[in-house]
């Protein structure tokens, strides 16, 4: 009895926390637009009992998903949001992996200082870090007030609303979590390996190529996944640091959500950006299992 | 442990009691109200006062529309406020609770009544217009003494943006009265919801596209008055906010507010109580203290808008209603257009235009 309470939790969570959302997304998806509130119909009349039931799916169609390859404004935001995302994650995991791996040579003692000091920036809402950075970015910024203080440029650097401040926004803000995964993989890396690898003749160099890097890369996969998974749907992040020509599949969304009223076509952009992002997950949730399986 | 338990416990019960003081939950756009006229109603009324801000239409709108809001009163645009009474997002006023409605002014409620006939839904808040904020010596600089600062030829002819981007330009990002500008300024009827006249509309913007810094619709208040850009096509209100912080900051930027000569779109900001609102008495409380003389005019001498009440103007500032910037002429008043709601199918077409305008692509 025990075993299946345990079992069953994640089970009812799955449940509770993403079938049961994206189901009512689902069905909005199916429906179509109308001037009311909420602004979409067929509504599932529950009160009519199987009558409701049937007219609510005979009323059902897939329109709104052949809508979408109607305009090809969709899939250059789907296309550019992978870009931003791929792009993105290489340069976290760039600076990410220098970070874990001077973290994990770092002296024993001073190791859950320097964790704290990773962990740290989530204490501060993450709204009111990317508005810091809109601080820091802008023309009349702290960056280009330095720069040109230094002389190192004559006019401001125009940084601010571009695509360029997207990704130093979003390397900033998933930074943490390209981090923790590699530095738990570096921390168990075993010290004697590389001496071995030195005494066989290595470079430390190559000792780094050869031991570390493979050793470290169930954490490097992890860190990407985690960085890459939630950057596609970014909105924040592009909405206030990007500028109007950042095209990313979450200001779309937010568009036919807001601007058009169209919550049926907005279901439907949503889904088939979580059908995009399964194939990720999947990949992801594979690798852990490899993981543990080796480790088990 | 056990104290912490019994204080979160002592919390909870008096939140629990305060929620039974009676309240009212007012939604307003951002930097639209003279602050301490919240406390004033709280004061007076004995009413819990709870102020929250947005700055776009099409948030208010989707929260309208999809219902339990929680909010009493929120202030709609004319054209939204249409298409949301439409959808029974309102209730009717109780117009038994609203004595202050014998102080509106006929030449607004008759405009406004376009919207919401007999204005059984709305009282009017502010109403302006959408035109030119200009940093005048950059601007002058840059374009030359004659620099047309009255005239949509300065942000919609190239020649003119090519020279400006440097210095920064601001659009707002709100389609509905953009895509009536860029068609009024090339002679068509701005209010058209045709798509073939809208689609006309594209390549004005295209060929100014790589010159506009940014489409928002509230930060160009404080990037015009500390000198970050040198023209924002904003609302008239928010151009003046931003004229008043950079005179208050003394840092050389001087702004401008013009409604461009060629016509610009007048719109009218509208207090509307939702059909599910929680507290619909404290709510009508709310919009008679608004329409209070004296109130509406501390209001509108605050935040540089125009309102639709006639017994307020008494009480307004010299600044306020002697701007023809705010309060315009007989006859400039007539040169100013007004919109109607699109339609979905067209509003889709206007949506896409703009967000293709947008991403430049």
């Amino acid at each position: 009895m025990r075993r299946f309470v345990l079992i069953a939790i994640p089970y009812v969570w799955l449940l509770a926390l993403f079938l049961v959302p994206f189901l009512i997304v689902l069905k909005i998806s199916l429906s179509d637009i109308a001037l009311a509130r909420p602004p979409y119909t067929p509504q599932l009349d529950f009160a009519a009992g199987w009558e409701g039931l049937k007219s609510f799916f005979s009323e059902l169609d897939f329109e709104n998903f052949t809508f979408l390859t109607t305009d090809d404004l969709y899939w250059k935001a789907y296309l550019s949001s992978l870009k931003i995302a791929a792009i993105s994650t290489f340069l976290t995991l760039l600076v990410g992996y220098p970070v874990a791996y001077a973290m994990a040579r770092a002296p024993e003692e001073w190791r859950p200082t320097l964790l704290m000091l990773v962990i740290l920036p989530f204490w501060t809402s993450f709204l009111i870090r990317v508005y810091s950075w809109m601080g820091i970015l802008s023309n009349e910024g702290v960056l280009n007030q330095v720069l040109l203080w230094l002389g190192i440029i004559d006019t401001p650097l125009h940084i601010m609303n571009t695509t360029t401040a997207v990704y130093i926004g979003v390397v900033y803000t998933y930074l943490p979590f390209m981090i923790l995964p590699i530095y738990s993989a570096l921390e168990k890396l075993d010290g004697s390996l590389l001496e071995a690898a030195e005494d066989l003749g290595c470079s430390r160099l190559e000792a780094f190529w050869l031991v570390t890097w493979p050793l470290s890369r169930n954490g490097i996969i992890a860190g990407c996944f985690l960085v890459f998974i939630p950057t596609i749907g970014e909105f924040v992040i592009p909405s206030l640091l990007g500028g109007s020509d950042t095209l990313m599949i979450g200001k779309v969304l937010w568009e036919e959500f807001f601007s058009n009223r169209d919550w049926p076509v907005a279901s439907a952009v949503a889904v088939v950006l979580l059908l995009i992002l399964i194939i990720p997950i999947i990949l992801f949730q594979r690798n852990e299992q490899k993981q543990r399986e080796a480790e088990g | 442990m056990k104290t912490s338990l019994l204080t979160f416990t002592a919390t909870l019960a008096l939140a629990a009691a305060s929620a039974h003081a009676e309240e009212v939950r007012v939604y307003n756009w951002s930097d639209y109200i003279d602050e301490s006229l919240l406390e004033k109603f709280e004061q007076e009324t004995g009413i819990d006062l709870i102020y929250d801000v947005f700055d776009s239409n099409e948030v208010l709108e989707t929260k309208m529309l999809a219902g339990g809001s929680g909010y009493d009163v929120v202030v709609p645009t004319g054209t939204f406020l249409q298409r949301q009474i439409a959808a029974g997002s309102f209730q009717k006023l109780d117009k038994s609770k609203l004595p202050n409605l014998e102080n509106m002014w006929d030449v607004i409620s008759e405009r406004t009544s376009k919207y919401d006939p007999g204005n059984d839904y709305a009282i009017n808040y502010m109403w302006g217009t959408t035109g030119l904020g200009v940093n005048v010596p950059k601007v002058q600089e840059i374009l030359g003494e004659d620099a047309p600062i009255d005239s949509w030829d300065l942000v919609f002819k190239p020649e003119n943006m090519e020279k400006l981007a440097a210095c920064g330009v601001y659009f707002l990002d709100a389609p509905s009265e953009m895509i009536p500008a860029a068609l009024k300024y090339i002679g068509e009827d701005p209010d058209s919801h045709d798509p073939d006249v809208i689609a006309k509309a594209e390549p004005v913007y295209m060929a100014i596209r790589p010159y506009i810094r940014k489409f928002h619709s509230s930060e160009y208040i404080n990037a015009l008055a500390n000198g970050e850009i040198c023209v924002a096509v904003g609302w008239s209100g928010d151009i003046l906010q931003a004229r008043d912080r950079a005179a208050e900051a003394e840092n050389g930027v001087e702004v401008a507010y013009n409604a461009p000569k060629e016509g610009a779109q007048m719109w009218f900001d509208e207090m509307a109580i939702p059909v599910d609102a929680p507290n619909p008495d404290a709510a009508h409380k709310f919009l008679n203290f608004i329409m209070d003389p004296e109130n509406m005019a501390a209001a509108s001498n605050y935040v540089y808008y125009a309102n639709g009440n006639k017994a307020s103007q008494e009480f307004l500032a010299e600044d306020v209603i002697g701007d023809p910037a705010i309060y315009p002429s007989e006859e400039a008043l007539n040169n100013l257009f007004t919109t109607t709601p699109y339609e979905p199918k067209v509003q889709r077409v206007v949506t896409r235009l703009w967000t293709k305008i947008k991403s430049g692509s």
